[in-house]
């Protein structure tokens, strides 16, 4: 293997690297996939659902092959504080309709399709095996180390995810700061699947997806998340580092917590975790975003930040599909011309600007400024919880009309009237 | 659901532990200027602990004096450690060697 030169080298076989490998292996380029996992897929997990428009393009009609599990038609999202929470929901069938809007699914199976898919184009896939370096010479990327094997390539593509150590390595970007990323740890609760659909109230196999904002984070920076599977419940949390280091919560702990709330636990009750995992998230957006092309190297997917998160919706695989699409793009175009410096792949960002990668970070990108406001995670779910159970309440008290309620609702928080009218502002421009 | 502990949760899990090599490695003598040790509550696998003077119950002064007890089996390889730790150079991180470590069967 260290004779051969490949045209590209994609180090991690999660979605936006096995992506850019099917395209350019399509195009009849060498390319070598390497994957540090047993089986690819193997390393990997998300919350647990994927927008389906970025792989529709590469993949038409991909649900019809690949192994997903359900279908999502309801959205839910629920402000929790103490025993009250207060929950929106929105189902909409048109979301069954063909490009099916999303699904949830299970890494482990997903990842080994997508990358087979590459395989089968004619990549050459290399699993088992942990790359430790990129090659420089004279300040060009040529290719990567692994263990004591040398290879080299015209280009290399990092897509090794979210704690990318190869994009460090290549001085494309400084460590992470525990405010730019959060940790998400996930349980993977089995049920039956008539249980699951009696529970959630879903017809035939379709699915589910829930957010969490509120107490469950304890006051901290992220949220919780349910995704229906087909025969399984994903269930987990998301907070932030920073806030992780600031705090003494143990994440598992909180995880616990949340399950045994009276909002959560009916829902999962006679389930068996088959599964416990956990993951780093980018959170900053475009701000914390790497130089994402050099000499002989571009940034995809995780690795590149790319990973928006709106607390009413939440997107990663998309756009890492989408810009592994647009890594492949600006290889063809490198090869055509042969130039793979840092010029010859500057049309990287062009090419995430037409599949709107570029345009959706650049839109989110004060997000996570407005995100780090902790009113959002404490007194706006206990104000809205409040409000909602006393227009709820009956008791016998004098009466007064809605405005009326939220009017002493408001006084009596800890927001201030000024403060409310700045985060609407903010978060109506930023989310 | 039962309510279930860190060690519950992992034995559920599949690892390939690598008897031969760890992936993560601690230099202690940073680790004892360390008067918050972040790294014990943020780990999602428990993995950081303290050795208290005082038995299982931890209080301030284990945080600023205790030493930590480490063992990367179990690892879910997430990099929250590596990410939390103010000091650099405390925690030597790298993925496990290929094929070793965590494997996720659902993800």
């Amino acid at each position: 293997m260290a004779e051969e030169k490949f045209t590209a080298i994609i180090v991690g076989a999660g979605p936006a690297g096995s992506t850019a490998a099917y395209l350019l292996a399509q195009e009849g380029l060498d390319v070598l996939l390497i994957e540090r996992g047993e089986t690819p897929g193997s390393k990997n997990m998300f919350g647990g659902r994927m927008y389906s428009y970025a792989l529709n393009q590469v993949i038409p009609g991909f649900w019809e092959e690949a192994p997903l599990q359900r279908p999502v038609v309801k959205e839910t999202v629920s402000f929790m504080s103490g025993k009250r929470s207060v929950s929106m929901t929105c189902q909409d069938q048109n979301w069954l309709q063909t490009p099916v809007h999303s699904f949830t699914l299970l890494r482990a199976e997903f990842d080994a399709w997508l990358a087979n898919k590459a395989e089968e184009a004619g990549a050459m896939l290399a699993c088992g095996i942990r790359v430790d370096d990129v090659l420089i010479e004279s300040g060009r990327v040529t290719g990567v180390r692994a263990g004591e094997d040398e290879i080299h390539a015209d280009v290399v593509i990092a897509a090794d995810g979210a704690n990318s150590l190869l994009t460090e390595r290549a001085g494309l970007r400084k460590a992470l700061l525990p405010g730019q990323v959060a940790t998400g740890a996930k349980q993977l609760i089995e049920l039956s699947a008539d249980t699951i659909s009696q529970r959630f109230q879903l017809e035939d196999k379709q699915g589910a997806a829930y957010l969490y904002v509120g107490s469950c984070s304890s006051g901290m920076q992220g949220g919780g998340f349910l995704y229906t599977n087909l025969d399984s419940i994903s269930l987990g949390l998301v907070v932030n580092v920073a806030d992780l280091q600031r705090n003494q919560y143990k994440i598992n702990e909180l995880l616990e917590d949340f399950k045994s709330q009276p909002q959560i636990a009916p829902l999962i009750a006679g389930g068996q975790v088959a599964e416990y995992s956990a993951h780093l998230v980018p959170e900053a957006g475009f701000n914390m975003r790497p130089e994402l092309f050099g000499d002989g190297i571009l940034v995809v997917g995780d690795a590149a930040g790319f990973v928006i998160n709106l607390g009413y919706q939440v997107r990663g695989m998309d756009l890492a599909i989408a810009s592994g699409a647009a890594a492949a793009r600006t290889v063809m175009q490198a090869r055509a011309g042969n130039d793979f410096s840092e010029q010859g792949l500057s049309q990287y960002p062009d090419f995430l600007k037409q599949n709107g990668v570029w345009d959706t970070m650049e839109a989110y990108r004060h997000t996570p400024l407005f995100l780090d406001t902790r009113r959002l995670y404490e007194a706006y779910p206990q104000v809205v919880t409040d409000l909602a159970a006393d227009a709820f309440t009956v008791d016998g008290s004098p009466p007064e009309h809605l405005l009326g309620k939220m009017m002493r609702g408001v006084k009596s928080s800890s927001i201030k009237w000024s403060q409310l009218a700045g985060d609407a502002w903010k978060g109506g421009r930023s989310l | 659901m039962k309510r279930l502990n860190i060690q519950q949760l992992l034995a559920g899990n599949k690892f390939l532990v690598d008897d031969e090599e760890h992936h993560i490695t601690l230099h202690q003598e940073i680790c004892a200027t360390c008067s918050t040790k972040p790294c014990i509550f943020a780990c999602p696998a428990g993995l950081y602990t303290l050795k208290g003077k005082h038995g299982d119950a931890l209080i301030a002064s284990d945080l600023k004096e205790g030493e930590i007890s480490f063992d990367d089996a179990g690892c879910l390889e997430c990099g929250t450690c590596r990410v939390v730790c103010p000091h650099s150079g405390a925690i030597e991180w790298q993925y496990p060697r290929g094929s070793f470590g965590i494997i996720y069967r659902y993800g």
